[in-house]
């Protein structure tokens, strides 16, 4: 199922000539309309026309979180504000928020790129659709209802919190759909098993998750636990929201809308492009947006660009599941971590729970480092030895992966603290 | 079926087209709006092949037809309709519509040449009741008929219209813009409209772009550019105050 068959099936010379026109575009606009990007340009003298090809687009200056903060908050705004009809913030996962804008344009393709995500993952008018992601500055919520309503579904603007009710309305309303990120579908699963409902009482069929980076075996636990098919979505504030890119049911990464937004990746140090295949920082320009056009911004999303075509029949090129965030990175004991390692690391071990946390200390000028990792009841009742024997086990695998030593603590079910939103995997008690 | 990449052309030292890159695809109706001075019959005329282009590229069915001459543009089928019609004023209706064919003159006969003009006949009746008329004595309106059913006359599979609605009565501009959809849904034409009269070429088209100085500032679905703050102020006539 294709939500825009002549788009997301375009030809490869055809795709490239339509990015082109929208850059040149997209440049010729706010070069007159932007001073931020003018000055920028001049800085290196370069005109709009300068670029004569998608190849030449690479001489143009990245822009970054600090540049949004630096004109907080309609300082990046190609249009009047009166023209605007729409304003949302990035969710400041980390530091200052940052301010974005749509114009009726803008909000109309936005429906239409979640529609294409949420008809990749399966949603068609005849799902009733839960979203479950906060409505509010943030643009979770908000985006994928546009575009499950587009598509003609039932949608139940649930909201985020409260889950026993969330589950109530799922049972009662007949929800079909989940759309909520992955830890908290993981949360869910995990209420379902201790109210004792079995998972044959909800009619979900699909689960559509992003908003976080999560992993294969997480996906196998919650499609398991709900009984569901889930895809991984993926967007940002800072270039529309979720909408971005989506998993169609191959599962095998998430198709670009390239027709829209022009990717690259780049090694974070050097800023040179990867090779495909090779994961980097995603860099993104948007080709269509009237209100708060990128240019080459840097997400600060490791992923990478995934080469071979998709049987399902989308030209749009793959990106892999994001891995984590060029500022996740922790620093310990001067070697660069970064927590999607030591995630999947705990994942190859049986009885492990997909809830995990990092803490960092600083003792006497070290850093120290605790795992504490949630295991299964079988696990956690067992003898002493077998539990110590795990531990051992974990610590020298994680030794092997990151190449520094870190304690390991395997903790009983539900005492990591549960988030409604994005899971807080990492706490950081050193002082410099 | 067209696809134009980096275009640019312009009269000795002036730059009118700066990279400019459209494409059209079989079948499509697309508008090129602006304002005048824009550039738009600049962009036209190089793609007819009527101005030297100086950098840039040309695909017509993906042939690159820049740096050919007019003539060979025509009879490869991309026929232009020029702005103020051009017509040939002391020579009938009939002697206009055959000038068109005289590209092909070679290749066909008399007899295709009269089926063809019963089918120009066929779309615009009134250019048959006035056959033996003086093209100059004719309407406006008339006149936009001719120009169109003369570029009709060389089989083009894709034409290029400059601003056929120039200088026409209201009433007529409607109709020529009904004829413009005829064009494509009775003879499969593609079709390039370069309009000023924004409003009107955009409910017909599929897809349209903005040329301002010499630069395409916005492109995209109809549908998009009607309901563009910037479309609509510039071209639309909609004021700032009916806008707050």
């Amino acid at each position: 199922m294709y939500w825009e068959p002549d788009r997301e099936c375009m030809g490869k010379e055809e795709l490239e000539q339509l990015q082109f026109e929208r850059l040149q575009s997209t440049l010729n606009r706010i070069y007159s309309q932007v001073p931020f990007y003018r000055k920028k340009f001049d800085a290196q003298g370069i005109l709009p026309e300068d670029i004569g090809s998608l190849a030449d687009f690479s001489r143009l200056p990245f822009t970054t979180k600090e540049d949004l903060r630096a004109n907080y908050p309609y300082g990046l705004f190609a249009v009047p504000l009166r023209e605007v009809v729409r304003i949302h913030a990035s969710s400041g996962t980390t530091g200052e928020s940052t301010v974005v804008g749509y114009t009726r344009n803008d909000v109309r393709i936005w429906s239409n790129l979640t529609a294409r995500v949420l008809t990749m993952g399966g949603v068609t008018k005849d799902d009733v659709v839960q979203i479950a992601f906060g409505y509010g500055l943030f643009t979770g919520g908000f985006g994928l209802h546009y575009g499950a309503e587009r598509i003609g579904a039932s949608v139940i603007p649930a909201s985020s919190g409260n889950t026993l009710r969330q589950i109530k309305i799922m049972m009662d309303f007949k929800t079909t759909a989940l759309v909520s990120t992955p830890s908290y579908a993981l949360l869910v699963a995990e209420t379902i098993r201790e109210q004792g409902i079995p998972p044959a009482a909800l009619s979900l069929k699909y689960g559509l998750f992003g908003a976080e980076p999560w992993s294969e075996r997480m996906r196998r636990e919650i499609e398991e636990k709900l009984g569901i098919v889930a895809t991984d979505n993926y967007g940002l504030s800072e270039i529309i929201g979720p909408g971005v890119s989506g998993e169609c049911r191959e599962q095998n990464g998430l198709h670009i809308n390239e027709d829209h937004f022009l990717v690259e990746v780049v090694d974070p140090e050097t800023l040179q492009p990867m090779a495909a295949g090779e994961t980097g920082e995603l860099v993104i320009t948007s080709l269509t947006k009237e209100a708060f056009p990128m240019i080459r911004y840097r997400t600060r999303d490791l992923t990478s660009i995934l080469p071979g075509d998709c049987p399902c029949g989308r030209t749009l090129r793959r990106m892999a599941r994001v891995r984590g965030r060029t500022d996740d990175m922790l620093i310990i004991k001067g070697v660069n971590v970064f927590p999607s390692q030591i995630e999947s690391v705990l994942f190859e071990f049986e009885g492990t729970e997909p809830h995990y946390q990092i803490v960092l200390d600083r003792k006497g000028g070290l850093d120290e480092v605790t795992v504490l990792v949630e295991v299964g009841e079988a696990i956690f009742f067992d003898q002493m030895r077998q539990q110590r024997g795990m531990m051992e086990r974990i610590r020298k695998r994680l030794a092997q992966e990151l190449g520094i030593t870190v304690e390991v603590r395997l903790v009983e079910q539900k005492t990591i603290a549960r988030s409604e939103g994005k899971a807080q995997r990492v706490i950081d008690n050193r002082t410099l | 079926m067209l696809r134009i990449k980096n275009l640019e052309a312009g009269y000795g030292p002036l730059k009118v087209l700066r990279k400019v890159s459209l494409h059209i695809g079989p079948g499509e109706i697309v508008t090129v709006i602006g304002a005048n001075g824009a550039g738009k019959s600049t962009f036209l005329k190089t793609i007819a092949g009527l101005l030297g282009a100086r950098g840039g590229e040309v695909l017509f069915e993906k042939k690159d037809i820049r740096k050919l001459p007019a003539e060979r543009i025509v009879s490869l089928g991309c026929s232009l309709v020029p702005e103020g019609r051009q017509l040939f004023a002391p020579m009938t209706v009939r002697e206009n519509l055959i000038l068109g064919a005289c590209v092909q003159f070679r290749r066909r006969r008399h007899e295709e040449v009269r089926a063809d003009l019963d089918r120009v006949f066929g779309l615009f009746p009134r250019l048959k009741e006035r056959e033996e008329q003086l093209a100059g004595t004719l309407s406006g309106g008339e006149q936009q008929m001719l120009a169109i059913g003369r570029a009709l006359l060389s089989r083009p599979r894709m034409l290029l219209l400059d601003e056929p609605s120039m200088g026409l009565a209201p009433r007529m501009v409607r109709e020529i813009f009904a004829h413009i959809t005829r064009l494509r849904r009775e003879f499969g034409l593609t079709i390039l409209l370069v309009e000023q009269n924004a409003r009107g070429a955009l409910a017909i088209a599929d897809r349209g772009y903005v040329l301002e100085t010499g630069r395409m500032v916005l492109q995209g679905p109809s549908e998009d550019l009607l309901a563009n703050k910037d479309v609509q102020r510039a071209y639309l006539g909609r004021s700032a105050e009916e806008d707050a």
